[in-house]
């Protein structure tokens, strides 16, 4: 394919100076043919089309065109003749001598002239520079290889199309797009429908993420992924591999991607470093004053290349604004530019997006959040002071030039807040449009649960019948249990049914969402949702990224619904679980090294009291679980500490976490003359079964050898006492500050029985409570009858339960201590190093 | 006049955690990274008792306390809430891709605190 529009580098300016004798009009030279040079001169046309003599240098070998619409002529939905926006006769017409294919290498002030790559030498009298931006190329081994490149003009879109060529004839190539930004996932998806197969690499955690949040984010990223593209987030490219082209990507974390092409789309920066050298003020841009002039009076700036007032810009609506102006000074009316505040409204392949604004919230804002999965949409508007301020919207973004609109005005929108979200139409609608009377309005048939297909009537029926909660409509007629979009019209219908004597339902989860704990974990598994910002969209969490309430539960919930697959979100952890120790009230920590069954020996003794003294531990004590505990290491000390114990054996004791703690015992039947069983044997069997498991609260297992009951086995999570004839079960008790005893589940005849059963009511347990609900709340709540049958009297489910902890333990029982001490996130110990100080103003 | 010092890049922090910064005669500071990618710095106390904020867990743009839970506008440095106390902010900025820090003008920890 050949999208050369036939331009011929221009042959009839051989002459070293070009000063046609006969015009004495001031000479304006304009470097840059691309969309900003090209409209300003277009502006200055529109104003005084006679007043100045016009030259235009471009780099590339064509006329003017709309770069933006490269994406299109990528993915072959345009042709580039379609792109054009000044053909040659309008250069012509307008009498603009055009000189193409021959950028402009030196700006000569003094002499004001520039010269150009050819050696054509021009005086002017006012200069333009319109040098655009360049793409950013990340400092990589392998960036200069053949086959990697930018997506920045025509030439890059021609080699794209040419490797999707080759690799049609290879049985498909793949490409590898470093940058998930809108560039990026263009460039991705006109080579995915070239027939490509596309890793999209993006440093971030999340898609785009200086245009959309994380929610909407995340959403682009399942849309792409539904198409066929590979998305890696958090992805740091570490070197472009192959011999003379590239033939792969390699991670730093060690992955390699294979790829015939690699498209570099990770930013541009402004073009600066012909004003550089030419002696003009520049910033991270040129800089220019409100009428785009720069440090030299007769050198203007405009475009991506120019810094304003602090503001650099890469979206085409400020350089329109800066164009009018420019246009405005050169012909003496003195407007002036005063920014641009920007809106993005996207087609981002295929998929609507629109941001405008701050939207990353902050002191006095308020997130108004609607997700509504079922149809892939998110909306978001921040407002603060009654003034909207930012919003993100994906997947409908036809209210986006309104939300654009009232941010830009600042009007006061305190009376069409509760409206706002759903759009100009619903909240220009008048007073009418309350919530309440709008559901009033709605027929006996219309349709409230899309996801259950249950109608207004069918709820009002339930209502009727007797239902009074969210959660009783829930049961009775399955609407709003699903996705829960509905909520708010069941609990409309509610109090247009019952006036008044609407039952709050149980205690949701935390503020940011309307679903209660069980709700969430019921949700998580008839949905498969799969990580923390999913769970938050599909359920319409009110907040962008939860509280320190609802994360924590949330990572619980997936680890435990996922084990093996969850990948952990450490940030979502309270410290202890994060550091991997006890912070206690000054700032350091404590650490307790696992010691199995309560049992130490000499080896084990000797690294504690070397730990002790090594790091200067004013304290160590024995705890209540008869475990040592060291007090006062500080957090970066604590991998040290780590290793150093590691070195004699010993593991964390997770006395730190929502995990299984320890196993007290007493000595039992092999010193004990009353002893009946090896309860110490027996409590490093169970210890050794169950460490390293994460739970809803904390969890304590005691073993005692006789019914004397020496390690208090009847105030633990799960108890074993040795009788005789066999071992005691029993459950549920706390030794808090509700003392609880437990209640006594079973008798078995076996320790494999004992462990099988403790199992087994430790996934019961892991998979029904409500997370920081311990298991004498959670048994006080669903009755210990709940957990005999499913742990005593249903041999099958008792199996199923047990197999299903063994399974997550197989993936949890690392010790955590190794990994940090190793190096892995060491990082997060230690204090940032302060680089050389700079002064500025 | 302001010092700024260069205290790394912003992927040195984990996205909504924090690291700390030690300078000679000032209070130990935490630089926090929201899940926007925004950058705040704060003295690492915690208004209430002195809790490590750095260590806390970090939604939207607050810390909750590890040792209390109380929430931290990281903007403000204020208590949110029923809970009321400050803690000092210290301006950060993020310029070519680097963190810079305002060295705070106060030489002692209390004169900090009173500043703010």
């Amino acid at each position: 394919m050949d999208f050369q529009d036939g331009i011929e580098p221009n042959s009839d300016y051989d002459d070293a100076l070009i000063v046609p004798s006969d015009d004495v009009r001031e000479h304006l030279v304009v470097v840059g043919n691309g969309m900003a040079g090209c409209r300003a001169v277009e502006e200055l046309l529109a104003r005084d089309a006679g007043r100045y003599r016009v030259t235009i240098f471009g780099a590339e070998p064509h006329v003017n065109y709309n770069r933006i619409m490269l994406s299109p002529v990528l993915a072959g939905e345009k042709t580039f003749e379609q792109i054009v926006i000044n053909t040659r006769e309008w250069y012509d017409e307008n009498g603009i001598d055009l000189i193409t294919a021959d950028p402009v290498t030196t700006i000569d002030r003094a002499a004001k002239t520039v010269t150009s790559r050819s050696g054509r030498t021009v005086h002017y009298d006012r200069l333009l520079i319109a040098t655009g931006s360049d793409p950013f190329i990340i400092p990589v081994p392998g960036k200069d290889l053949s086959g990697v490149i930018s997506f920045r003009d025509m030439h890059d879109v021609d080699t794209m199309l040419a490797a999707a060529e080759a690799g049609k004839a290879s049985g498909g190539g793949s490409a590898v797009v470093i940058g998930g930004g809108l560039l990026g996932l263009e460039a991705a998806h006109g080579l995915t429908l070239r027939g490509m197969k596309v890793t999209v690499i993006h440093l971030m955690p999340t898609l785009m993420e200086r245009q959309l949040d994380e929610a909407a984010g995340w959403l682009l990223k399942s849309a792409l992924e539904g198409r066929g593209q590979t998305i890696l987030t958090g992805a740091d490219t570490a070197e472009i591999y192959g011999d003379g082209k590239v033939e792969g990507v390699r991670l730093k974390d060690g992955r390699e991607i294979t790829a015939s092409l690699v498209v570099m789309a990770v930013g541009i920066r402004p073009s600066t470093a012909l004003a550089r050298e030419a002696g003009l003020e520049v910033n991270r841009g040129i800089k220019v004053d409100d009428h785009m002039v720069t440090s030299d009076p007769s050198v203007l700036a405009v475009g991506e290349c120019v810094e304003h007032d602090g503001n650099v810009y890469g979206l085409v609506a400020p350089l329109w604004d800066m164009c009018r102006s420019l246009a405005d000074g050169l012909t003496d009316r003195h407007t002036g530019y005063r920014g641009s505040v920007t809106s993005t409204k996207l087609k981002v392949a295929g998929l609507d997006v629109f941001s405008a604004g701050d939207f990353s919230g902050g002191e006095g804002c308020e997130d108004i959040v609607l997700r509504d999965a079922a149809r892939g949409v998110y909306k978001r508007v921040v407002v603060k002071d009654d003034k909207v301020v930012g919003a993100v919207l994906y997947g409908d973004t036809a209210d986006g030039g309104w939300y654009f609109d009232l941010l830009k005005k600042g009007e006061d929108v305190s009376e069409v807040r509760d409206l706002l979200i759903f759009g100009q139409a619903f909240a220009s609608g008048g007073g009418a449009l309350d919530p309440k009377a709008a559901v009033a309005a709605l027929s006996d048939d219309a349709e409230i649960c899309g996801c259950n297909g249950v109608s207004k009537g069918q709820v009002v029926g339930c209502i009727e019948a007797g239902a009074c909660s969210l959660d009783a409509v829930r049961a009775g007629c399955k609407a709003s249990a699903s996705c829960g979009q509905c909520t708010g019209l069941v609990e409309n219908l509610l109090a247009l049914t019952l006036g008044e004597d609407v039952q709050s339902g149980p205690k949701t989860m935390c503020k940011c969402t309307s679903f209660t704990h069980d709700d969430v974990r019921r949700e998580i598994v008839a949905q498969d949702m799969r990580s923390i910002p999913e769970v938050m969209q599909k359920l319409h969490w009110t907040t962008p990224d939860g509280c320190s309430s609802c994360r924590p539960a949330l990572n619980y919930y997936l680890l435990c619904a996922l084990p093996g697959e969850y990948v952990d979100d450490q940030q979502s952890r309270f410290v202890n679980e994060r550091m991997h120790a006890n912070i206690q009230k000054d700032g350091t920590y404590s650490v307790v090294p696992r010691m199995w069954g309560g049992l130490t020996n000499p080896r084990e003794l000797r690294a504690i009291a070397d730990v002790v003294e090594k790091y200067d531990a004013p304290m160590v004590k024995v705890t209540g679980g008869q475990r040592l505990d060291i007090f006062g290491i500080k957090k970066e000390d604590l991998p040290a500490v780590w290793a150093d114990l590691n070195a004699a054996g010993m593991v964390s004791g997770h006395a730190y976490g929502k995990s299984l703690r320890t196993v007290k015992t007493c000595v039992g039947s092999e010193w004990c003359r009353f002893g009946t069983q090896d309860s110490t044997g027996l409590g490093v069997k169970t210890e050794r079964m169950t460490w390293g498991s994460w739970m809803p609260h904390k969890f304590k297992i005691a073993v005692s050898g006789c019914p004397r009951n020496c390690a208090e086995a009847t105030i633990k999570d799960f108890g074993i006492v040795c009788v005789d004839s066999g071992y005691e079960l029993s459950v549920g008790g706390n030794g808090g500050i509700h003392v609880r005893a437990t209640d006594f589940l079973c008798k078995v005849a076996t320790e494999e029985e004992a462990l099988e059963y403790c199992a087994a009511f430790i996934q019961l347990y892991r998979e029904e409570a409500r997370y920081l609900e311990r298991t004498a709340p959670w048994i006080e709540r669903v009755g210990v009858d709940h957990a005999k049958a499913r742990v005593v009297e249903d041999e099958a489910g008792r199996k199923a339960l047990a197999a299903r902890f063994l399974y997550s333990q197989s993936f949890s029982q690392d010790d955590p201590w190794a990994e940090r001490a190793s190096g892995n996130r060491a990082d997060l110990h230690q204090h940032l190093q302060p680089q050389a100080l700079e002064a500025a103003e | 006049m302001t010092d700024w010092i260069d205290i790394g890049t912003l992927s040195d922090i984990p996205q909504r955690g924090a690291r700390t910064v030690r300078l000679d005669g000032e209070p130990e500071i935490a630089v926090f990274r929201t899940g926007d990618d925004k950058v705040f710095a704060l003295v690492n106390e915690c208004p209430h008792k002195k809790g490590p904020l750095s260590q806390g867990i970090v939604h939207g743009h607050l810390v909750a306390c590890p040792l209390h839970n109380w929430n931290i506008a990281l903007a403000s440095g204020e208590a949110q809430g029923a809970d009321s106390g400050c803690t000092p902010t210290i301006a950060v900025r993020e310029e070519n891709g680097r963190l810079l820090l305002a060295r705070p003008e106060a030489q002692n920890p209390e004169a900090l605190r009173d500043a703010a």
